[in-house]
């Protein structure tokens, strides 16, 4: 075990990576400048600078990956994502089913997102759930640098597009990461603390607010099982429907806003699939239906806090 | 007669039975659509000496990408014509087993890589087959045609920029046809011709009469030999016209009738056929010989698209994920 920050297990996974496959090339606006290392250990033509053009880094990510490479895009922050909608929505997210399985598309886009930087709405909206909703497209977005390693080494390895989104808030809170080969399968939750009497379903930043509360509920003599999603598509159902049958109760809690988002799908899941077992409604905590603002503390507070998920959990269990 | 010269000969009169093939197809295609036999599709009437006057410069590992208006790329690349009208049917025997419909049809065994019907998506997609082409260890190119709309996006602009700054061997070819859909082209740009913003990135351009198709085998001769040997991007404009609607069925009401008139006279394939006629190279024998073997094709090609069945419902999930 080592203890680095996510940032740095970003770096590791990507350098290893590349390391073990040749085809893996990286690129951005910025890629070959801040990554000198990367070029030195692998060449200019594997590691490169871009221009300012959204678009067409995903687009060329696109055409290369279905024609034999296996590129990681920085697209630096998720509102950016909106120029390279094109190219990641309709072109590596489509163009296998369209082709009839012809071509496929190995790509990774990385974007930062979430509270952290006081950067406000057009640095920080967490639209992961636009991506979610996109046919032939994977999400991740983990909450501890051995996840940001595992997952991304996932990612890389995967055959298809994955949108790995960076939770800004995390990127230089330092965690522990194994040595060696660490990989995170995809699809796959982590059951971060287990309980008994409600389950708090989370992912990035809030999975930390969801420990916080658990702990505060321990103290209540409330056992709070706590799941870390990690991947948002596809979605670990069997861990999250296991869990939910064992507490009879649910809070989902994510930064992003509500409507749409995976909170909603995840209370979707819950009712269809594990309604004789509630005992009372999944409860979605989420941010409000408003742009981020950049003020600190508007900012901090956008995402929920652990006291909000106490009250909610403890409300949730004063129904019979 | 020089050896050399039989040889251009040769290739102009494979490529005018091309142009007779995509015309034939085409026209089938818009009667099928008629007939409620077969979707709404767009065809390459009138511009059939760009698809075949490039394509037949390419090399076996040369990669295509391509748009909408597709079927004659294909065709001029050697796809069934049966295998194309399937899969514009929606049947399992076309070359994405139905799924792509007319607009974003791929055969990758013809390296005909990418389609996109987003206006522009090829042009998104281009550089980073030309980043593979580039990174192997192979000389083979790519080629993208788009339409004079579709350099009006900003996404054309950042792929010939990428393709400039990165030496991306890609060869752009814009078939200015005049129309975008439903407006006219003069409406949406000043320029005459695409080739001119070529120049603003640093890749060299030409606009050559994409209705005679010995101009465009030459001109892409050329401009093949350039992005091959120099790894570097180079637009090639093909001035062309698109005969019939955007899209069939299209009454084309809001077409110039004069402007429309002119440019059938120039038809592309009258041109070279009565070219080739005078200089004594087919005569019309052979000429009729000719639209008989690509009529029965094409005749052919449709009996078996429309033999062929659906895909079963289960086509409807699968493919999505690898
Ligand atoms: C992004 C996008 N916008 C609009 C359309 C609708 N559309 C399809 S083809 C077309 C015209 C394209 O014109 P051009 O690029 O000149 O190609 P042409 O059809 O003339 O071959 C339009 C507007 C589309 N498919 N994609
Ligand atoms: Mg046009």
């Amino acid at each position: 075990m080592r203890t680095i920050t996510a940032d740095e297990a970003i770096t590791e996974a990507l350098v290893e990576e590349m390391r073990r496959d040749s085809r893996v090339i990286a690129f951005g606006e910025g890629t070959a400048t801040k990554g000198y290392k990367l070029v030195e250990e692998f060449g200019a033509a594997r590691v490169r600078n871009t221009p300012l053009a959204e678009g067409i880094i995903a687009g060329t990510a696109a055409g290369a990956a279905a024609t034999g490479l296996r590129p990681v895009i920085d697209l630096l922050f998720a509102p950016f994502l909106t120029f390279a909608m094109d190219e990641i929505v309709n072109s590596a997210g489509k163009l296998r089913f369209l082709s009839g399985g012809q071509f496929s598309f190995p790509l990774v886009t990385v974007a930062r997102t979430g509270g952290g930087w006081a950067v406000g709405a057009q640095h920080n909206h967490n639209n992961e759930s636009w991506f979610v909703s996109s046919p032939g497209l994977k999400v991740v977005m983990p909450s501890t640098p051995a996840d940001f390693k595992g997952l991304l080494k996932s990612a890389i390895r995967d055959e298809n597009p994955v949108v790995f989104f960076a939770d800004i808030g995390l990127l230089f809170v330092p965690g522990e990461v194994p040595d060696g080969d660490h990989v995170v399968p995809i699809g796959k939750a982590d059951v971060k603390r287990e309980g008994s009497d409600i389950t708090l379903i989370s992912y990035a930043k809030t999975v930390q607010k969801c420990l916080e509360a658990a702990n505060v509920l321990q103290e209540n003599g409330v056992s709070a099982e706590v799941i870390d999603l990690r991947s948002l598509k596809p979605l670990d159902e069997a861990t999250l429907l296991a869990s939910v049958q064992k507490t009879g109760r649910a809070i989902v809690v994510h930064e992003a806003a509500g409507p749409c988002g995976v909170g909603a799908e995840v209370a979707a899941i819950i009712a269809e699939k594990a309604f004789g077992a509630l005992k009372a409604p999944v409860v979605r905590l989420t941010g409000p239906d408003a742009p981020a603002a950049a003020s600190f503390p508007l900012e901090a507070a956008y995402a929920p806090q652990a006291d909000a998920i106490v009250a909610a959990a403890t409300r949730s269990l004063s129904r019979a | 007669m020089t050896a050399i010269e039989t040889v251009v000969d040769r290739s102009v009169t494979e490529a005018l039975e091309t142009m007779m093939l995509i015309r034939t197809f085409e026209e089938k295609s818009a009667a099928l659509r008629a007939a409620n036999l077969s979707p709404n599709m767009c065809t390459s009437v009138g511009q059939e000496a760009s698809a075949a006057g490039v394509i037949k410069n390419l090399r076996e590992d040369d990669l295509i990408l391509t748009n909408h208006r597709s079927a004659g790329h294909l065709l001029a690349r050697g796809a069934e014509p049966g295998r194309i009208f399937a899969e514009i049917m929606g049947k399992s025997t076309g070359y994405c087993k139905g799924k792509s419909g007319s607009l974003h049809i791929s055969v990758k065994e013809l390296g005909v890589v990418l389609t996109s019907t987003i206006v522009g998506g090829e042009l998104s997609l281009a550089p980073g087959v030309g980043l593979s082409l580039s990174m192997s260890k192979s000389d083979a190119i790519a080629v993208v045609f788009f339409g004079d709309g579709a350099a009006t996006e900003g996404i054309f602009h950042e792929s010939l920029n990428l393709a400039a700054v990165w030496n991306l061997p890609v060869l752009y070819v814009c078939e200015n046809n005049q129309w975008q859909a439903y407006v006219h082209r003069k409406e949406t740009m000043l320029a005459d011709h695409v080739s001119e913003f070529a120049r603003a990135y640093g890749v060299p351009s030409k606009t050559v009469d994409g209705n005679d198709v010995e101009v465009v085998l030459d001109a892409a001769r050329n401009a093949v030999d350039y992005v091959r040997t120099m790894r570097k991007p180079y637009l090639l404009e093909t001035y062309t016209y698109r005969v019939r609607g955007h899209m069939e069925p299209d009454d084309q009401a809001y077409v110039d009738k004069e402007e429309l008139a002119s440019w059938k006279r120039r038809d592309p394939i009258s041109l070279i056929q009565s070219r080739l006629q005078r200089d004594g190279e087919l005569t019309q024998d052979e000429i009729d010989v000719m639209w008989q073997r690509v009529q029965q094709r094409v005749e052919d090609a449709a009996q078996f698209a429309l033999d062929s069945p659906y895909p079963g419902f289960d086509e409807m999930t699968t493919d999505v994920y690898a």
